[in-house]
């Protein structure tokens, strides 16, 4: 796993208002986020290192660092496998 | 009934205009002319109702969308707001500026159409010489471009036999996805079904490359199949069911749950012209017809799968049985599922009527 994830090309992050939630959107693809994937891929940017988004999120949610890193990385393999993100 | 769920998709059919003539094409085999069509206003105008409707994304089809001169300007509306934009294009208007241009305008994705792997075969399908080689020039500037690329090939006995040259070619040209789609019987392609309706044999080894290709190709090109319907035992979910989840705009403004809903008799379709996306999409009479469960016949009525297939396809229903409100033939429990037997046990055609 490189040091910065991004979201793969043409893949965008946004609200989706007429339903109340955050989505990515792909060729032929809408994938609904529960809060947790929106907090961590609203950080995703390609600069931001992972240790970095694990550091806010802990901050954020008053959470241990490890528990925190395990969220972080299931989830990103998660859409790296689905060809979502570029780890 | 359940509340109406928002459209996440919207097919908007920019013209019929088209300079391939693709027998298997689902358009209607009375095409739309172009004094017809909407102005670039109204379609602006249509982007901006479909994305506060809740619309995420816009397909840009045809006929041959890039036969707009104004393609640009609804591309840069629809993008300002905030839809996903996929432009299904035959390619051959296409060129590397142009190309620019529209990415430039907030394009995402450029779907290629192909015939078949081999020029010679592709351009006598798609009834024009050279059409091939221009596409394949355009794949790779699409890359250049940055834009995502979707390899789209209809499948028919002229072409089934190459389906592992077609997926080759597709990961030569470096797509990230494949969509192959057997030919789907509407408009031109229902008039020369005798002549596209491909073997139970030729079937049967398109299913083993294709799943043998899926799992070769896993996390570097999706690969998604369109099955044969008449070789099926299980309906679709047409359109992911009849104003649950895309709506169609025709040319010259018709609102349709699917595109080839105007073969439907008795149905009237509301314009973008007279009423507002919103209120055709949750009040037209179009819509509500055979939306839900409430609609349908036996054996659909009392099935487990009801909400799965939502009854199949109604312009294939109609195609097959005369009346659009019965069970989509396609699945076995359906009373009228032997017609699908006796049509892919005719024998071959081989007249083909071009589209034009």
């Amino acid at each position: 796993m490189s040091a910065a994830p991004s979201l793969a090309p043409q893949v965008r992050l946004r609200h989706d208002a007429a339903r109340g939630q955050w989505v990515l959107l792909a060729p032929e693809r809408v994938v609904v986020l529960d809060e947790i994937a929106h907090a961590i891929l609203s950080r995703v940017d390609g600069q931001t290192r992972i240790e970095a988004i694990v550091a806010a999120l802990a901050r954020e949610y008053d959470a241990a660092e490890a528990e925190i890193a395990t969220d972080v990385r299931e989830a990103l393999e998660d859409l790296h496998r689905k060809g979502l993100v570029r780890l | 009934m359940s509340a109406i769920p928002p459209p996440i998709g919207l097919l908007a059919e920019l013209t019929h205009r088209c300079p391939l003539g693709c027998p298997y094409c689902s358009n209607p085999v009375a095409l739309e002319k172009r004094g017809d069509e909407l102005d670039t206003a109204t379609w602006q105008r249509v982007m901006r109702e479909a994305a506060a409707l809740g619309v995420l994304q816009l397909h840009l089809s045809g006929g041959e969308p890039t036969a707009r001169r104004d393609l640009e300007d609804i591309l840069a509306t629809a993008a300002e707001a905030g839809l996903y934009s996929n432009l299904i294009t035959s390619g051959v208007l296409l060129d590397r500026a142009r190309l620019q241009t529209l990415a430039a305008a907030g394009l995402n994705h450029v779907q290629l159409s192909i015939q078949h792997a081999e020029a010679e075969a592709a351009d006598r399908i798609a009834h024009f010489r050279g059409a091939h080689a221009r596409k394949l020039a355009l794949a790779e500037q699409v890359r250049e471009a940055g834009l995502a690329l979707t390899i789209n090939a209809v499948l028919h006995r002229g072409n089934l036999d190459a389906v592992a040259e077609i997926i080759a070619l597709a990961e030569q040209l470096g797509a990230g996805r494949l969509e192959i789609a057997h030919t789907q019987y509407h408009g031109w392609a229902l008039r020369n079904r005798a002549a596209l309706m491909p073997e139970a044999a030729q079937v049967e080894d398109s299913r083993r490359v294709v799943a043998e290709a899926r799992q070769r190709l896993e996390g570097r090109m999706v690969i998604d199949f369109v099955a044969p319907d008449y070789h099926a035992t299980r309906p679709k979910a047409c359109m992911g069911g009849w104003g649950r989840r895309f709506l169609n705009i025709s040319p010259s403004g018709a609102v349709l749950p699917c595109h080839a809903a105007e073969t439907i008799p008795g149905l009237r379709f509301d314009r973008v012209t007279e009423r507002s996306l919103e209120a055709i999409w949750y009040g037209s009479e179009a819509f509500n017809c055979f939306r839900g469960t409430a609609w349908m016949p036996e054996p659909c009525r009392s099935c487990d799968r009801r909400e799965i297939d939502w009854g199949g396809c109604r312009c294939q229903a109609l195609a097959l049985t005369g009346d659009a409100a019965r069970a989509d033939p396609v699945c076995a429990l359906s009373p009228d599922h032997g017609v699908m037997a006796a049509v892919t046990a005719e024998p071959a055609g081989e007249a083909l009527a071009w589209r034009r």
